[in-house]
């Protein structure tokens, strides 16, 4: 569903408060509902005092690795001398994903702020908002939203007249899903090619332009000013009694064969089963839900089973077998061949390799191959046997992840629906597509 | 810094010298940085402690004027931002969405990836193929008003088909819609 349109009375709307209401997009529209209140309140405290509040509120990263934004912030070492960074990352490709592209429409200055404090509080002068080259809207929005919160003062030499000078800049992408991992996001910023660097040195010591940068994602910066309008401790309370290590509510974005697509916002330790049938409005007319890919192509698909004993928080969904990664939920049902999309998948990440590293430049290629023609009828059982080894050469072994995450849908693929390509290939065609003919 | 006067002697020479492509033969090539070009430039270099940095942002300056990047043009952004034009060039190939080649007057991209192709992507794109008469992804119609393309994952899931052309971004495209929104295209 797009927006402007009433949240669902069990989603707890907190950074989608305002999408779909065209004057928040405006300075005068954002202030007139609370806007850089934090920003003001942040920059007359310490960069000590406003980690300290991130990291008490358990804010993790809401791009793919959870990792928490408090101490991750606290890496950068303040009075060292030398320029840091901070980077956002709104490169969001990720299949499935698209909550970014709705913070950066409909709530551009709430992004605004959030880089403005995050920058101040690494002890940077200086952010950029590096967006992806085709979310021309988003684009636009942001872009107006910095101009005029520069001209206000807001940001700029003289940040809110208290002498700081935090500047953000909107830096767009140019097409390259793996611009998204932090560190090609780093070297397409830098004007080259967006190869992924070698860890260490973290970006924590040695990133953009050779010096100290933070790089967070869009939703995860664009929480942190609610955090110190409310507090931590009111943030902590989004989140099961049982789990205090996930906090916070969380943007879902979910497609594919499902009643109500859209996006979802809704607390950490959600039931995944109510969200599917209740808030998404369950499968569509006449048919069954059969796979779920609960964060992001790039995590193990769930099956039903799975998915249904699953709870939304990063915890929640590894005990079930997969992971919460960017929140970008993708719904496959019955009327869907698992192989035909696991192939699909595999040609995106195919399409998508830097071809730096072998293992995933090779990797991607043959399961791609492999993977078509075991769809097109044309694939043997040892064919499975390669595709196991395969997937097991690509994980862990390369510079980024995008080779583990080409292998991770396969793998689980197979060990889960393993029928699917059995039939496959005895009877030398997709029984999805005969069925679709007769 | 060369002048513009300058840059357009050397680009003229250098195409005349390797005959790369990017504009009539005979026909100097008219440089991308003078006057208002030059002056966003030199606003933007402000905003990155390297020159480099600007690269991205000139070539898509470079896209948006021309309509495509040729080879000239890369080594005028390479003069402009002191990088040889093999180097500019390394860079504008890793990048899919700068074109190395003229494309149609509408360049239609449609995204296929998995959560478009469970809901009827692939429909959506033959349509675009039969109703601008492509015929084949890539390929320029006769007429030279359109291109189409399949491309990965525009970000826009929920709203199954989105596609983009030139830069107007559409959401919920089907095969139904394909026709009138053609027919509206200047």
């Amino acid at each position: 569903m797009g927006y402007p349109h009433a949240p669902h009375a069990r989603e707890t709307v907190v950074l989608s408060k305002y999408f779909g209401d065209s004057e928040a997009t405006t300075l005068d529209g954002w202030r007139k509902r609370g806007g850089y209140v934090a920003l003001e309140k942040a920059l007359g405290m310490t960069p000590a005092e406003i980690v300290g509040i991130v990291k008490d509120s358990g804010l993790r990263g809401r791009g793919g690795a959870g990792f928490p934004t408090g101490m991750k912030w606290s890496f950068m070492k303040p009075g060292d001398g030398k320029p840091h960074y901070l980077c956002c990352n709104a490169d969001e490709s990720e299949p499935g994903t698209f909550k970014d592209r709705e913070i950066m429409r409909w709530t551009p200055h709430a992004l605004i702020e959030g880089c403005a404090i995050g920058a101040y509080a690494i002890g940077a002068e200086t952010a950029y908002i590096y967006i992806r080259g085709e979310f021309t809207e988003p684009l636009q929005r942001m872009e107006a939203a910095v101009r005029e919160a520069r001209a206000a003062g807001v940001i700029g030499p003289n940040a809110m007249g208290t002498g700081k000078r935090v500047d953000v800049w909107v830096h767009k992408g140019a097409g390259a899903y793996i611009c998204g991992e932090e560190t090609a996001l780093m070297n397409s910023l830098e004007g080259r090619r967006g190869n992924p660097r070698i860890k260490p040195p973290f970006p924590a010591v040695a990133g953009v332009f050779g010096q100290p940068t933070t790089i967070n994602n869009v939703e995860t910066l664009a929480a942190v000013p609610h955090i110190l309008n409310n507090g931590a401790e009111w943030y902590k309370k989004f989140a099961r009694p049982d789990n205090p290590k996930s906090t916070g509510t969380k943007l879902w974005s979910v497609c594919g064969n499902v009643a109500r697509p859209g996006n979802y916002e809704v607390v950490m330790g959600f039931p995944f089963k109510d969200f599917l049938y209740d808030l998404c409005g369950g499968p569509l007319p006449g048919r069954k839900f059969k796979a779920v890919i609960p964060g992001g192509s790039s995590v193990p698909i769930m099956n039903m089973e799975e998915a249904e004993a699953a709870v939304m928080d990063y915890e929640g969904m590894v005990a079930k077998g997969s992971m919460l990664g960017s929140a970008g939920c993708i719904v496959i049902d019955d009327a869907q061949c698992m192989v035909k999309q696991i192939a699909r998948l595999a040609r995106f990440y195919a399409h998508e390799s830097c071809a730096q590293c072998t293992q995933c430049r090779e990797g991607t290629a043959w399961t791609t191959k492999i993977m078509e023609r075991i769809e097109a009828g044309e694939g043997s059982m040892d064919d499975l046997d390669t595709l196991l080894e395969i997937g097991d050469s690509m994980t862990g072994k390369t510079i980024c992840v995008l080779s583990d995450s080409c292998a991770v849908p396969v793998v689980s693929g197979i060990q889960k629906w393993r029928h699917e390509f059995e039939a496959h290939i005895n009877g030398k065609r997709c029984p999805f597509r005969a069925a679709a003919a007769a | 810094m060369a002048t513009s006067k300058e840059m357009g002697g050397t680009h003229a020479e250098s195409h005349a010298s390797h005959g790369s492509a990017g504009h009539l033969h005979g026909e100097p090539y008219q440089p991308v940085f003078v006057g208002e070009r030059r002056r966003q430039l030199d606003e933007l270099l402000t905003r990155y402690p390297t020159k480099m940095a600007a690269l991205l942002p000139a070539l898509w300056m470079v896209q948006e004027d021309r309509g495509w990047v040729s080879e000239s043009a890369m080594a005028e952004v390479g003069e402009v931002l002191s990088l040889t034009p093999a180097y500019v060039k390394g860079v504008v190939t890793f990048y899919t969405m700068y074109h190395q080649h003229p494309v149609g007057k509408h360049f239609i991209q449609v995204c296929t990836t998995s959560p478009c192709n469970v809901c009827g992507a692939e429909d959506v794109v033959n349509a675009f193929l039969k109703h601008t008469k492509c015929g084949e992804l890539g390929v320029t119609s006769d007429d030279g008003r359109f291109t189409v393309i399949e491309v990965e994952c525009l970000g826009a899931c929920g709203f199954a088909t989105p596609v983009m052309i030139n830069s107007d971004f559409i959401e919920s495209v089907t095969p139904e819609k394909v026709p009138d929104l053609l027919s509206k295209l200047p």
